[in-house]
């Protein structure tokens, strides 16, 4: 582990970067399975994070479960399930089963999970952001030490104003909130460079009076660290850090875009050459942490879960039509009272 | 001996400082946020003291942001705090947009009920108060659109507290409007200690069996005056404040349209697309045949905004005179 090792950094016990694996693993699996779904015409939508791995899997890790507070985006699948949101129900919000804990309301990824600490969210950009930033001033107003929000987002995310605000006021307030920046360079079509001057989004930090770091967001363990750090910070009274995890999109933005429209083939092929999962694998191996045939039981492991859950939630009916109606307010949805 | 039950008499202004302040009493989990609401104790002087008593951290002075101002009171809300947030004039509320229409009104459905949003949005409106286009405009038809919002318009000292501590305990969000124009100008008696009275009530200000006249804000008070003067020429005129835009209260409508076969809508937004018209259309679908005459709508002009010389505000406004007018027009009719 010691090519990322930092200095004051958390340490990373083995069974720690073997959850980091499986996790990395899982999400994959299930974002591509999410597209295979959707050509064989089974899901309206897929949305891939392949390519967020590490930056998600390490993320994920930071959290603190049953304490922490997690706001985020909709590319988050394997942050969700580090988090401890349940695979079957990421199916169900994928096949949008009367099982999905939105009811089938909302579109994929979009899930809710108070009991973990998981926000509903819309699919505007930043809008989380500021939420997160409420959270947050609820932690510190009930002086509840100790916990922490993560407020997910994507470089893309970072012109909006509401994230600007958001920022703004974490700082003011030193409120315990971590936002981590998920910068795969590409906000569906719109490159970095059209999106901001900045090389780096950790820069903006300084403008906020805010700690901002960048972590390479192929490496899950280095992202694990400085998240980590930034989370303990944060839920001890040491105020909020922007931490920017530099991963890159693989896929196209969703089922319904075309990456090749606007981006050339020998930029993904450079960056797949990066690709956080197979180079994860080789790192755990040959630091002895798994061997080859743990290894290959454990993409067994998974690829079978996965194919289980799909088979099992596919088998669950569509919500009725009246699922509609209802929870527009605590009372009757109607207008006219 | 029966006591009276203890009244104060309060101007509208005091009787929003006074409902605030009983809720930040009562509830640990009331926030106030907003511009300037803190050590200027807001622009009209309705939270004066309260940063004092309660502390910076629950009187928050937030950045100029108002998005975020809604926004932070959102995730407030749904951790389990009370917020109330306030918009400094209505005209400021539209970069707030998103997270009132977006975020606020869709955290119930959109978690199907895992998560809710109990947030109060309170803001002034209105105008006659030589605010010009950016502080006076009305807002109501922009949000009452919007399924998951509530929106409480009342202009009375004794509805404004009981609607506001409703507002304030109620489950969603609430965009609570107060008519600036009335914060000083309106008195009444107001019980003392907490009531409530229910979102979504209208109020009969003034019985009468001729014509039933709508409305809601300043002009409810102008339709009261114009109704009194009315009332030497024998015409018996009801004035309903609507108190509620939403959810509104069909019934008490349709009560009265059906007892005096007229209606006239009076509202200071635009008319087009406003209040008045889901009035009328309303009426239309369920007492068409009640009806003896024409529905009215008195509505500000289809221009973006009034503006700021004398003569440009009077031609928005609609007058005391104007609205004695198309009354006697509709009782003779």
């Amino acid at each position: 582990m010691s090519d990322t090792a930092v200095a004051n950094m958390p340490a990373v016990t083995n069974e720690q970067s073997l959850t980091l694996l499986r996790n990395m693993l899982l999400q994959r699996a299930v974002d591509s399975r999410g597209f295979q779904l959707n050509r064989q015409g089974k899901i309206a939508i897929a949305m891939g994070s392949e390519g967020h791995e590490a930056a998600q899997a390490g993320t994920g890790l930071a959290f603190e479960r049953g304490q922490d507070l997690l706001y985020p985006y909709y590319r988050n699948t394997g942050i969700l399930l580090a988090c401890g949101f349940p695979l079957a129900d990421l199916f169900r919000s994928q096949f949008a089963r009367v099982t999905d804990r939105t009811g089938g309301r909302s579109i994929i990824n979009h899930v809710t999970a108070k009991g973990l600490g998981i926000a509903s969210i819309s699919s505007i950009i930043a809008a989380q952001c500021a939420h997160a930033v409420g959270a947050a001033y609820k932690l510190k107003y009930l002086k509840e030490t100790g916990r922490a929000v993560f407020c997910q987002h994507g470089e893309g995310a970072t012109s909006e104003g509401e994230w600007h605000e958001a920022m703004n006021f974490a700082a003011i307030h030193r409120l315990p909130v971590v936002f981590v920046c998920e910068n795969n360079r590409w906000a569906i079509s719109t490159p970095q460079s059209k999106q901001m001057v900045n090389q780096d989004v950790a820069a903006k930090a300084g403008g906020y009076g805010m700690r901002g770091e960048i972590v390479d967001g192929f490496d899950p363990i280095a992202v694990y660290q400085t998240v980590r750090e930034a989370r303990d910070r944060a839920a001890n009274g040491g105020g909020p850090t922007l931490v920017e995890a530099q991963c890159y999109r693989f896929l196209s933005h969703t089922t319904d875009d075309d990456d090749r429209t606007y981006r050339s083939r020998e930029e993904v092929e450079t960056q797949r050459k990066l690709d956080p999962v197979p180079r994860f694998e080789r790192r755990l191996v040959e630091a002895g942490v798994i061997n080859e045939a743990a290894l290959a039981a454990l993409r067994a492991e998974v690829s079978a879960t996965v194919n289980a859950t799909t088979d099992a939630i596919e088998a669950e009916p569509l919500p009725p039509a009246a699922g509609l109606y209802g929870n527009v307010y605590e009372g009757p949805d109607d207008p006219w009272a | 001996m029966a006591v009276a039950a203890p009244t104060q008499t309060m101007n509208n202004v005091e009787a929003v400082r006074a409902t605030l302040y009983e809720a930040l009493k009562a509830d640990p989990r009331t926030i106030v946020l907003g511009e300037d609401v803190g050590a200027r104790g807001n622009v009209f002087l309705i939270t004066k003291g309260f940063i004092e008593e309660f502390g910076p951290e629950r009187i928050v002075d937030t950045p100029l942001a108002e998005a975020s101002i809604v926004g932070i009171a959102v995730g407030m809300a749904m951790e389990g705090l009370r917020p109330i947030a306030e918009i400094q004039f209505a005209d400021f509320i539209y970069p707030a947009f998103n997270q009132i229409v977006g975020e606020a009104a869709k955290t119930r459905y959109r978690s199907n009920g895992d998560y809710t949003c109990p947030l109060v949005i309170r803001t002034p409106y209105g105008g006659g108060v030589r605010g010009a286009l950016s502080h006076s405009v009305s807002i109501e038809a922009l949000f009452y659109h919007v399924p998951g919002l509530k929106i409480v318009a009342p202009s009375f000292p004794a509805d404004i507290k009981g609607l506001l501590t409703s507002a304030i305990e109620d489950p969603d969000p609430v965009l609570f409007l107060e008519h600036k124009r009335t914060y000083r100008l309106v008195k009444g008696e107001v019980p003392t200690g907490r009531y409530t009275i229910p979102i979504g009530k209208a109020d009969v200000k003034r019985a009468g069996d001729q014509l039933t006249v709508v409305s809601y804000g300043l002009y409810v008070h102008q339709a009261l005056d114009a109704a009194a003067r009315l009332e030497g020429d024998g015409m018996s005129i009801e004035v309903i404040d609507l108190r509620s835009i939403r959810p509104m209260d069909k019934g008490t409508i349709l009560e009265s349209i059906r007892k005096t076969r007229k209606l006239l809508i009076v509202h200071e937004d635009n008319k087009f697309g406003g209040i008045g018209a889901e009035i009328a259309a309303m009426v239309a679908e369920e007492a068409f045949f009640d009806l003896d005459a024409p529905i009215r709508r008195l509505c500000g002009p289809d221009v973006p905004a009034m503006g700021y010389a004398a003569p440009l505000e009077e031609e928005f406004m609609i007058s005391t005179e104007q609205m004695a007018e198309t009354m006697r027009e509709l009782v003779r009719f």
